[in-house]
């Protein structure tokens, strides 16, 4: 059978000691994706590093009134831990919005960063894709692409990532901690995960060997005016084919600071700051949520099946607006 | 003690062993020698393997062997020995038989290994090399090559000649509506995915554990493939996690386990995975026209249909997708036409309700279309062209309730409460869409056998190699075997899905409640008579006369109907004969003397309400009522969950099923429950299901015409029609996507 080797770390160092040298083995905590990988032979890990052991699993409050999420933190406790539902129900409503309660109380917040495409020809082995099997092709690009990307991508790869979790990290401009060979270090959401370019096989900017501790979240949380609006195929248990994160901060009716990032749409979580720009010091309109929407989609490029996806950004960015302006999700 | 009863709603007999895991699938059977095999698939759709490499699989250490088509026993020659009591007319898959690809998916080798995680692993290190020939899987460019199928279907029917002259009709009606209607291939991923285990026993014969909805089906095609006596082979399928037809024909990982448990000696599990289920049969890509020709008080004066549904090249699938519309209006001028075209696909199977899902979705649609082009409510219009006889074949219904489905189901909905005009009805930002649809499939009995044996201590065991696909066919056989004998449900066990049993019809078409019910009331009834005949030799016995009709079992007693005499315990008519047990075996062959007099069909009215979000595309169905015409209803709670699974699989047709085909590469590419969407509990909505009353003594001696399919008929055409009235759009491409509504 596909043999690997298994180590339980104890600590933090412990595992990225363990991992150190060997760029094959992989961390698993959750397993929900990476297990599914390995048995569809998209994944062949010469180790798996468990780190289910690990001293990760606390929700802090943070000095500067941020709140971190350990990397083991299920979903499911994120999503329904008090102070994130009351100070970042951006956050819990995307968690909410994706996979089952089984995946959810399974599936780690480090996990949940680091999951991988579900384009079809990732999935089936016996097919070219660049991300699996790089310079092997991209046959979503002539193929049947309605999941995929419309903005971002590049020649060699059309992928979107699946979280939405990480949509709404996006939106509320997180900070990812990671401790690696050579030591700790923070890494901005926006950073973290990167479009495809000529290496699609990379979805994260995470170095070798490097594993993820923590998730922090800055104090500002847009609690009174934020919303997840995913739009799918079916009413639960289906990726995003467009989903949009806002948040904005009002005062006296306008707009002081506005977030705004999409999911589905792209190899990483779109956040594009000139949208949001658009947005401060302005009075909310649907005019102006209009515009912000053709902006997001001003570079976007439709492969055929995903066209649809240009004018369902337009109309889910004017409605996610809406939506946040009246508080939240419509009951 | 109450007496088991039909017409009550028992829970399952079944229902515990199922949810304890006691029940045991094709896959769980095991042997002390069990080995495991995994398929490895074609990654082209035509071509020919020019090379295939088997040493790294093999030099893992546990991998028994590699079969491929360079090594596989030559079996039987001929195609009739490969056609299955199903088989459409064609050349049937023979895996490994060449180096020839036919589809994209076929099975090209298996590997055996002592785990099934070391199979798979190795499957994957099977290299293979092609030559690739042009494919073409797109239906629209094979489409002008529809042809008449070739003959050989077991219940396919050619469509009825013309009635009267429907071109011209059409032409010169005052009303017309004309459209092309088209729906996706559709894979059936029934929970148990499609197993085999084979055990060799110590005589080297084979008891084979089949994912099957007929058990001789799957014993008979084996005998032949591999040249064995029917005693040499027993087929032992007690449960099946869902078949909905991808279970009528024997799939290739029979053949499979077969082949390498026999070139072993060693018992064989073949499993296929969830990808694997995507490159088995399927409901065909059809696409449909449809012309109505009205007046304009709405009578129909020509109905035209055409279809054309895809099929292999190699066979000929075919279905009944056009007779319906010949039978379920009154229309003088009909031209009902079906084809097929070969795609480089596998052959599509029989998909619940075949045939009748497709038909009725354009049909349907189709009537919607021309009440609105005429004005008229839709159920109106309906009743209008209510058709009292089969017009094709000139004869009567044997019964027809559906006028009271109508009315049951629109008192039900509400439908009177419905505005006529497409966009009128708002709920805040959402349009809201009420519409509804008709359902038709038909009654069918084909010959059946049961045997019985009752003990002297009141136990009944009543057998049928029948199947248990999932609709409760333990329950409502022991249901009826009970009543039969006055006995209490828990006193009757009832054994079916092997092959030692009674032969019984393969289990499919909604027929097994006719047929295997008709057996084991024969059977039943076989045993009355022997009781009769046993308690009139006793002393004083009031039964001295009296024929059947005299008498009624209850409460495990013989008694007279009048009441006049005491009744007389089974036990003592046994114990005074001297019997330990009474056995019977009856075969129950369909009166067809009587039966081709009438048309039997069951109906049912749909009736749907969603809720379209039209920024976003989104539908969702808010309720949904089917009122259903099935004759006598032997269980109301296992028919219910019948209906009630019909609807939600209607739903999933309507809205989110699709296999994709990469046309480049001839390939279904969502195979995986994660991306071919079916129905979440999020999407189904509350479903009130209504049997109304119906009495048909011609069917079959139950009165029963069977539920399996006529749930899901009409319900895409309905969903359709109710997003038709919700946004003024007319959706003709299934499934109803938020990209088609944007």
């Amino acid at each position: 059978m596909n043999r690997f080797g298994y180590t339980r770390a104890g600590d933090v160092a412990e595992a990225v000691h363990a991992a150190a040298g060997d760029d094959a083995a992989q961390f698993i905590a959750g397993g929900t994706n990476l297990v599914d990988l390995m048995k569809e032979r998209i994944a062949a890990p010469s180790r798996l590093i468990d780190i289910t052991r690990l001293p990760l699993r606390a929700v802090k409050s943070l000095p500067d009134g941020g709140l971190e999420i350990g990397a083991l933190v299920s979903n499911s406790d994120v999503a329904y831990h008090p102070e994130v539902a009351s100070r970042y129900p951006l956050l819990s409503q995307a968690i909410l919005a994706g996979a089952s309660p089984q995946l959810r109380n399974m599936a780690s917040t480090g996990g949940n960063l680091l999951q991988r495409t579900r384009c079809y020809y990732f999935y089936d082995a016996a097919l070219p894709c660049n991300k699996r099997a790089p310079g092997s092709g991209c046959p979503a690009r002539d193929g049947v692409n309605r999941i995929h990307a419309i903005l971002g991508a590049s020649e060699h790869c059309i992928a979107v990532h699946p979280s939405d979790m990480c949509v709404a990290l996006a939106a509320l401009a997180a900070t990812v901690h990671v401790t690696g060979p050579a030591g700790a270090r923070a890494i901005e959401f926006a950073e973290f995960h990167r479009l495809p370019g000529d290496a699609p096989e990379r979805d994260t900017t995470l170095q070798p060997g490097e594993l993820v501790t923590a998730v922090a979240l800055p104090r500002e949380g847009f609690a009174a005016h934020s919303t997840y609006l995913k739009v799918r195929d079916r009413h639960s248990y289906a990726f995003a084919l467009v989903s949009v994160a806002v948040g904005l901060r009002m005062v006296d009716g306008t707009i002081a600071e506005a977030r705004l990032a999409l999911g589905g749409v792209a190899h990483k979580p779109w956040r594009d700051p000139t949208a949001e720009a658009l947005l401060r010091g302005q009075r909310p309109d649907d005019a102006l949520f209009a515009a912000v929407g053709e902006h997001l989609v001003r570079d976007a490029r439709g492969c055929g099946h995903n066209d649809f996806k240009i004018a369902l950004v337009r109309r889910a960015v004017v409605r996610a607006l809406q939506q946040a302006v009246a508080g939240g999700p419509r009951a | 003690m109450t007496t088991g009863k039909t017409g009550a709603p028992h829970d399952r007999v079944d229902g515990r062993a199922k949810v304890t895991g006691q029940a045991r699938y094709a896959g769980e059977f095991t042997a002390p020698d069990l080995v495991h095999g995994f398929v490895v698939t074609s990654a082209i759709a035509r071509g020919k393997i020019v090379r295939i490499d088997a040493a790294e699989a093999l030099a893992l250490p546990g991998v028994l062997q590699v079969y491929t088509h360079e090594n596989a026993p030559r079996l039987a020659w001929r195609d009739r020995s490969w056609r299955d009591m199903v088989a459409p007319g064609g050349s049937p898959l023979r895996p490994l038989h060449d180096a020839e690809v036919q589809f994209s998916g076929q099975p090209i080798a298996l590997v055996v290994a002592e785990s099934f995680e070391l199979a798979r692993e190795a499957a994957g290190l099977v290299k293979v090399d092609y030559e690739a020939a042009p494919h073409e899987t797109r239906l629209a460019e094979v489409e002008a090559e529809a042809h008449e199928p070739a003959r050989g279907k077991k219940g396919y029917t050619p469509p009825p000649k013309p009635r009267g002259r429907a071109d011209e009709a059409l032409a010169a009606a005052p009303v017309r509506v004309e459209a092309t209607y088209e729906h996706p291939p559709l894979h059936h991923n029934p929970m148990e995915p499609h197993a085999t285990t084979v055990i060799v026993e110590a005589d080297g014969s084979l008891t084979i554990h089949d994912k099957t909805q007929g058990v001789t089906n799957s014993r008979d095609y084996v005998c032949k493939v591999f040249g064995l006596a029917s005693d040499q082979v027993r087929v032992v399928t007690p449960f099946v996690g869902g078949g909905f037809g991808s279970g009528l024909r024997p799939q290739y990982q029979l053949f499979l386990a077969v082949l390498a448990a026999r070139e072993l000696r060693r018992s064989v599990r073949v499993v296929l995975s969830r990808q694997q289920m995507f490159t088995i049969g399927y409901r065909p890509w059809t696409r449909q026209r449809v012309a109505l020709g009205a007046e304009r008080d709405g009578r129909l004066r020509a109905l035209i249909h055409e279809a054309v549904g895809n099929t292999s090249r190699f066979e000929d699938y075919c279905e009944n997708v056009v007779p319906w519309s010949g039978v379920l209006y009154e229309c003088p001028n009909t031209r009902l036409e079906y084809g097929v075209a070969a795609l480089d696909l596998y052959t599509p199977i029989d998909a619940r309700a075949p045939g009748a899902v497709t038909g009725l979705w354009a049909l349907e649609s189709a009537i919607d279309e021309l009440a609105d082009a005429l004005d008229i409510d839709p159920l109106a219009l309906r009743l209008k062209n209510y058709a009292e006889e089969d017009q094709d074949h000139r004869r009567p219904f044997s019964s027809k309730a559906l006028r009271d489905c109508y009315r049951e189901g629109a008192a039900r909905f509400g439908w009177h409460r419905r505005s006529l005009a497409a966009r009128s009805m708002r709920e805040g930002a959402l349009q809201i869409g009420w519409a509804m649809a008709t359902g038709i499939w038909e009654a069918q009995q084909a010959p059946s056998q049961a045997k019985a044996l009752l003990t002297a201590d009141c136990r009944l065991h009543v057998a049928s190699a029948s199947g248990e696909i999932g609709p409760g066919t333990y329950t409502i056989m022991s249901q009826i075997a009970a009543e039969q004998l006055g006995l209490p449900l828990a006193a009757v066990r009832f054994e079916l899905g092997d092959t030692a049993l009674p032969p019984a019809m393969i289990q499919g078409g909604s027929a097994t409640a006719s047929s295997v019910g008709s057996a084991v009331l024969a059977v039943c009834r076989a045993l009355q008579h022997s009781l009769l005949k046993l308690a009139q030799t006793m002393p004083d016995s009031p039964f001295g006369g009296r024929a059947l009709e005299d008498v009624e079992f209850v409460d495990r007693s013989l008694r007279l109907c009048s009441g006049v005499a005491p009744a007389v315990p089974i036990a003592a008519i046994m114990r005074h004969a001297g019997l330990g047990s009474i056995a019977e075996q009856t075969t129950a062959i369909p009166d067809l003397a009587r039966q081709s007099r009438y048309t039997s069909n069951a109906h049912s009215a749909v009736f749907v309400e969603v809720a379209v979000d039209e920024a976003l595309g989104t539908v969702t169905v808010r309720r949904v009522v089917s009122a259903v015409a099935g004759g006598r209803i032997l269980n109301p709670k296992t028919a219910r969950s019948q209906i009630l699974g019909g609807v939600v699989w209607g739903i999933g047709m309507a809205l989110e099923e699709h296999s994709m085909l990469d046309h480049g590469l001839g390939r279904f590419v969502n195979h995986n429950l994660g991306e071919y969407h079916v129905p979440v509990h999020a999407d189904v909505p509350a479903i009130d299901v209504v049997f109304v009353e119906e009495r048909d003594d011609v069917v079959n001696p139950l009165g029963v015409k069977g539920l399996g399919e006529i749930g899901i008929v009409g319900v895409a055409a309905a969903i359709a029609n109710a997003v038709f009235h919700a946004t003024g759009r007319r959706i003709r491409e299934l499934p109803i996507t938020l990209d088609k509504l944007l």
